[in-house]
């Protein structure tokens, strides 16, 4: 099966053609359609292990499986498994509204000259589903996630940075004024009295 | 000089802005910040059928179907929804019936889609699709007690078809089709020993077929046919197990037709010699034991079957009333309810159908005015503690309100008017009279400092259970934002919306509580016909300075039928109270209503309505509005639409109109230009302009190169999409060389096309929003097979050469140059389309106080779920490799389709279910903007599209700042005493 390239396989869509009026039958048998249009069957499958920790249970009773942008709207049942009846060739779209999960529409071409045949593709990754299976994309966090709290995360927050800089001055500053020897510092003092030094300057030798 | 040399420090401003909110392109919320902001409300329409659970144990629960295509399970108890699932308006829901007392069951598309659901938690079990011949009426009956299949069998008739479904799984048992055209069945029965099925139908007007079908197999068992003479307007009802009452063509008179297994016999009364009021329409409805009630505009009656002989009045009602369906209580007796109106109360009356005379139960329950007449009586039983039966009913109000009586008492109430909203506008709420004192505050201050401690604790995670639930309580109950008073940011707001039923509620912003609510006498359906219609919704008058004594006031627009040609309503209510200040039959019809920016002395604003012969007419009538606008009115020009027609008009207004000189606050129109798409290869799908309210920072757009673009800012700006007529259709319909979509912005004043491009192998449905210079819609892409959103920005190139400064300096520039429209623009388009991955059901942008905030498109997605997407996102020259120069300016590296960044929903976990309209209000704030989402649910949320740069977010932690504070002053007082202390020992030294 596709699927197994695929890492979060939550849904399989099994696609089939059939007689409009044929039952719906796990198989993915494609037989020639008359007159009134075919049958587009499919199967959502939404993992419910995958679904944890989010909140939102993951039930298939809120799936609404979308044909052609609203034509036509039904429900998953509990197996996953929907379908369209009389649904006439032609290039037709289907769209899965889940909460929670992100769906890729799904192209489905149904032949009108060679009765039954058809073909799937994902629109977003333009994967063909030559074996009628869909992908699912990813699920969706609606939330952002609260960082957990961390002395580093304190520490980076503004306050933090004042304070780490603060304590810095107070203490390891004096330290280093230590280090310098006394008559480098004096004739440095005596420089700055020499020649002050403006702002304006500074800033002017720092782009120079 | 002073001037440009201002703006380009706004400008400046703004680019900072754009770089500082560069890093932060999706604004996401924290779980825990659920409900600080926003609000959900769930509604379901109003109920047009509902079936009880009667179940002995568990929770009482109601199945009800709506006018909104909802079916939704309530709880009996406290109307709480406990599943709901909305339903396509492709796919209207025509009956509801409940099986085995675990499924329910229902009929749609003309009879052509049966599903079943699963009672406790709403998952559909089974989909049949069953062939049916186009039908008005289907029926749905569930068969009792059947003891010929092993399940029970559900029998579905629509036109001429008949359909046996197992309740099972689905799977269709038997069908039959009738060979005799134009039939319909009207009615199912089964017999008393439920192996035979009679179906009762009618064909065109005249033809009465009855069949007996085997229950097992469908097959017919006999025919019986007959001509009645007359011919019968198609009301039917069965009056008793084998007596059909029907009203003839002619609406005179009752025909009451007699089935026995081998023939068919009827009967003619005349109504008149039952009803006297005769006007308006006749309405049929069953109960059981030979009882039928005849409602007429003005009356109920109850009416008694003798036999075929005839019928006999028992009782009148003569207040607006309703009766609901009978209910067995015991083997034989049946029950059912009459509710009527007395004065502001209303009278719940329960009968029993074996004896007529005399009434169970008759209580009073008082009632809010504003709910109107009572449209719909659901009844149900109960068993007391004495073992005798208690009655309570669903009442459903005028306002499609849905209440709970019992006992003589409301028990909840249900404001389901909100789910059909037409339209939205918002007013603000009263100034605070007095401030509050400090005292207050510092009072607080304890109280004030623990919250915060307890807030800390949570952002630094050290809260224990208890201890978030204090603080997530300590937030929801936040009496701040739930005043009824104006508070600085302009958070706090009145969302007035104006519903189907011609009810105008207030809601708070805070909460979304209906603050007051008014059912407008003009919008309520009258008794001889004519269902009027609400229209739009405007601000009235919306007082500053010189007259802030006065309350805001809102207009509604309506019409009083459901022709365009039919005279409008018009009525002004206060913001405040709701109370109805003015109201008038408009002596013109409604074809357009156009508010103008115009406003008289007392701050009321001016507003035209066109009527249907192109005469403008001017409210409010007053001497002091018509100076003022007979000084603009030159300058005044509008254009209308019409889609019938494919033709898009442009006018002026001129003095007098034809038809009654003497109305001088009547105007007639010149057609000053057209244009006219030719029908066989265009169709008009939409057209867009820009919100009136709209405000735009800055015309210049300073790009990378530090050089400037100007953009064309015209209110006069429309946007219309075109289709190719085979693109107008669904998806799966057309090729995509033989579809098309033409994109035009068209300058409304004088008919000029600034721009037209063409999407090759593009269909509908178009959804367009036009904001400032650019206008963004979506369409699908039939080649790609993906839906695609076009960005197009119109710049003004007549400016652009103003960037040389000694220009600037010498006063050689245009920039103050009056602006005419009649001139011919030199325009520069830039455009470019991305494909985007759901489709659209409405679409809106971000609206702010000043308009510097960068906007952000807030698109109703397929799943009912709003999305916020920069515009940014679409910007039309995003470039694969952008310079180093584009992204500083914040030009995003070119994608082929627009990111869907699950944070960015600003409905977060929530769906606005059958989502129709997504409004956005500025706030005072300039960095925030009120959002409003409306379709059968409503979900209101604050946004900030480039975060809160303005103010500190709630998630602001004062108690760190404070401890930051006395860690700060604490350390410069330790350095001191210890500097004090080394300069004393230095100085021993």
């Amino acid at each position: 099966m596709a699927a197994s390239s695929l890492c979060h396989g939550h849904l399989l869509l099994f696609l089939l053609v059939a007689v409009a009026s044929a039952c719906l039958g796990t198989a993915a048998a494609h037989q020639a359609g008359s007159g009134e249009g075919y049958t587009i069957a499919g199967r959502v499958k939404i993992d419910g292990a995958s679904a944890k920790g989010f909140g939102l249970p993951a039930k298939t009773s809120n799936t609404k499986v979308i044909l052609n942008g609203g034509q036509r709207v039904t429900f998953a049942r509990p197996d996953g498994y929907f379908a369209f009846h009389n649904v006439p060739a032609g290039t037709h779209l289907i769209e899965v509204s889940s909460i929670g999960y992100f769906f890729s529409p799904v192209r489905v071409d149904i032949s009108a000259r060679n009765p039954g045949y058809i073909q799937a593709a994902l629109t977003e990754t333009r994967r063909v589903l030559n074996e009628l299976v869909l992908e699912p994309l990813k699920e969706e966090q609606y939330y952002e996630v609260r960082e957990p709290f961390s002395v580093m995360s304190l520490l980076k927050s503004p306050m933090g940075l004042m304070v780490g800089f603060m304590v810095l001055m107070v203490f390891v500053m004096p330290k280093l004024m230590e280090n310098i020897d006394p008559e480098e510092m004096k004739q440095a003092q005596e420089q700055m009295r020499n020649n002050p030094v403006s702002f304006s300057g500074l800033l002017s030798r720092a782009q120079g | 000089m002073a001037a440009p040399a201002r703006r380009s420090l706004l400008v400046l401003l703004a680019g900072l802005l754009v770089f500082a909110s560069l890093a932060t392109l999706a604004t996401a919320i924290y779980e825990d910040q659920v409900g600080l902001a926003d609000w959900h409300q769930k509604y379901i329409g109003k109920v047009k059928q509902a079936v009880y659970h009667s179940q002995k144990s568990g929770r009482r629960r109601v199945v009800v179907l709506t006018e909104e295509n909802v079916i939704s399970s309530l709880d009996l108890r406290s109307g709480d929804i406990f599943w709901r699932h909305v339903i396509d308006k492709n796919d209207p829901l025509d009956q509801l019936s409940l099986s085995h007392g675990k499924y329910v069951l229902t009929l749609s598309s003309g009879g052509t889609i049966l599903r079943a659901w699963n009672l406790p938690d709403g998952q559909m079990i089974w989909e049949t699709n069953l062939r049916t011949s186009a039908a008005s009426n289907p029926q749905l009956h569930v068969m009792s007690n059947n003891k010929v299949a092993k399940d029970n069998l559900v029998l579905v008739s629509a036109g001429r078809w008949i359909y046996a479904v197992s309740s099972i799984d689905g799977a269709i048992s038997w069908e039959k089709e009738f060979s005799i055209d134009g039939l319909e069945i009207k009615g199912i029965l089964q017999s008393p020993e439920n192996d035979v099925v009679y179906a009762l139908g009618l064909a065109g007007s005249s033809k009465l077929a009855l069949y007996h079908l085997s229950a097992k197999t469908g097959e017919i068992l006999k025919d019986i046919q007959e001509s009645l003479p007359g011919g019968l307007c198609g009301e039917t009802v069965l009056g008793s197990d084998n007596v059909l009452v029907a009203l003839d063509k002619a609406r005179s008179s009752l025909l009451l037709i007699e089935f026995k297994a081998e023939r068919i016999s009827y009967n003619k009364v005349h109504v008149s010699d039952l009803v006297q009021d005769l006007s308006g329409s006749f309405k049929l409805q069953s109960l059981s034991n030979g009882i039928i009630s005849l409602q007429t505009s003005s009356s109920i009656s109850l009416l008694k079957l003798k036999g075929t002989v005839g019928l006999e009045v028992i009782q009148k009602f003569d207040q607006p009333a309703a009766v609901s369906d009978s209910l067995s209580i015991t083997e034989k007796d049946e029950a059912f309810a009459v509710v009527q109106h007395l004065g502001s109360e209303i009278e719940f009356i329960v009968k029993f159908t074996s004896d007529l005379s005399s009434e169970n139960i008759r209580e009073k329950v008082n009632i809010d005015q504003n709910r109107g007449n009572v449209e719909k009586v659901f009844l149900n039983s109960y068993i007391r503690t004495d073992k005798s039966h208690g009655f309570r009913a669903l009442v459903v109000m005028e306002d499609h309100s849905l209440l709970l009586i019992q006992q003589g008492e409301v028990v909840w109430s249900r404001e389901d008017g909100l789910a059909s909203i037409v339209d939205v506008t918002t007013s603000e709420l009263p100034v605070e009279k007095d401030g509050v004192s400090v005292a207050d505050v510092e009072h607080n201050l304890f109280e004030w400092l623990k919250g915060h401690m307890l807030k800390l604790k949570g952002t630094l995670m050290l809260a224990n259970a208890d201890e978030v639930a204090a603080i997530q309580a300590l937030r929801l109950k936040s009496s701040e934002k739930n005043k009824m008073t104006r508070d600085h940011n302009g958070f706090r707001k009145l969302l007035v919306v104006l519903t189907k039923a011609g009810k105008v509620m207030a809601l708070h912003t805070g909460d979304g509580r209906v603050i007051w609510s008014n059912l407008l006498s003009s919008l309520r359906a009258s008794r001889f016909g004519g269902m009027p219609s609400a229209l739009r919704i405007y601000q009235w008058q919306v007082p500053h300075h010189s007259v802030m004594r006065e309350n805001p006031s809102v207009l509604v627009v309506g019409k009083s039928g459901a022709e365009s040609s039919t005279p409008g309503v018009f009525s002004i209510l206060d913001s405040y109270s709701g109370e109805e200040l003015n109201s008038m039959k408009l002596d013109h019809s409604v074809v357009q209503i156009i508010p103008l920016t115009l406003k008289d002395s007392s701050e009321q604003r001016l507003h035209l309505i066109v009527d249907s012969n192109s005469n403008a007419h001017l409210y409010p009538k007053s001497p002091d509005a018509l100076n003022v606008f007979l000084h603009e009115m030159s300058n005044l020009y509008f254009y209308s639409v019409d889609i019938q027609a494919n033709v898009i008009k442009g006018y002026s207004l001129q003095k007098s109109c034809g038809l009654n000189l003497g109305d001088e606050y009547c105007f007639s129109t010149k057609e000053l230009w057209s244009i006219i798409f030719p029908s066989d290869s265009e169709r008009i799908a939409i057209s867009e302009t820009r919100k009136m309210n709209e405000v735009v920072h800055t015309q210049a757009k300073i790009i990378g190169d530090h050089d400037v673009m100007y953009k064309y800012l015209s209110k006069n700006l429309v946007f219309v999409a075109t289709l190719s007529p085979k693109a107008a259709g669904d998806i799966g319909s057309a090729l995509p060389e033989e579809a098309s979509v033409v994109a035009y912005l068209i300058d409304a004043v004088t008919g000029r096309i600034l721009h037209r491009v063409t999407h090759h192998g593009a269909q509908g449905p178009v959804h367009a929003v036009l904001s400032e210079n650019w206008v963004v819609y979506h369409y699908f892409n039939l080649r790609a097979h993906r839906f695609e959103m076009a960005v197009i920005e119109i710049y003004d190139q007549s400016r652009a050469d103003n960037k040389d400064v000694m220009k600037l300096i010498l006063g050689k520039h245009n920039l103050s140059a009056p602006i005419t429209s009649y001139a011919r623009p030199e325009v520069a388009v830039k455009s470019q389309s991305f494909f985007f991955t759901h489709s659209v059901k409405a679409m809106a942008v971000t609206q702010t106080a000043k308009g510097i905030t960068s906007k952000q498109l807030l698109i109703g997605t397929i799943g009912d779920q709003v999305l916020a997407l920069d515009k940014r996102y679409l910007d039309p020259r995003r470039s694969v490799n952008p310079t180093q120069q584009e992204k500083e300016e914040g030009i995003i590296p070119l994608t082929d389709s627009l990111p869907i960044i699950p944070q960015s929903f600003v409905t977060h976990s929530h769906q606005v279910e059958a989502l129709r309209g997504i409004v956005s209000i500025p706030a005072k704030l300039e960095s925030t903007t009120l959002v409003f989402t409306y379709g059968v649910d409503l979900f209101y949320t604050q946004l900030a599209p480039s975060r809160t740069y303005d103010s500190l977010t709630d998630e602001f932690s004062y108690a760190l700042l404070l401890i930051t504070i006395a860690v700060l002053v604490g350390a410069i007082i330790a350095t001191w005493i210890w500097s004090e202390k080394k300069e004393l020992r230095d100085k021993w030294r």
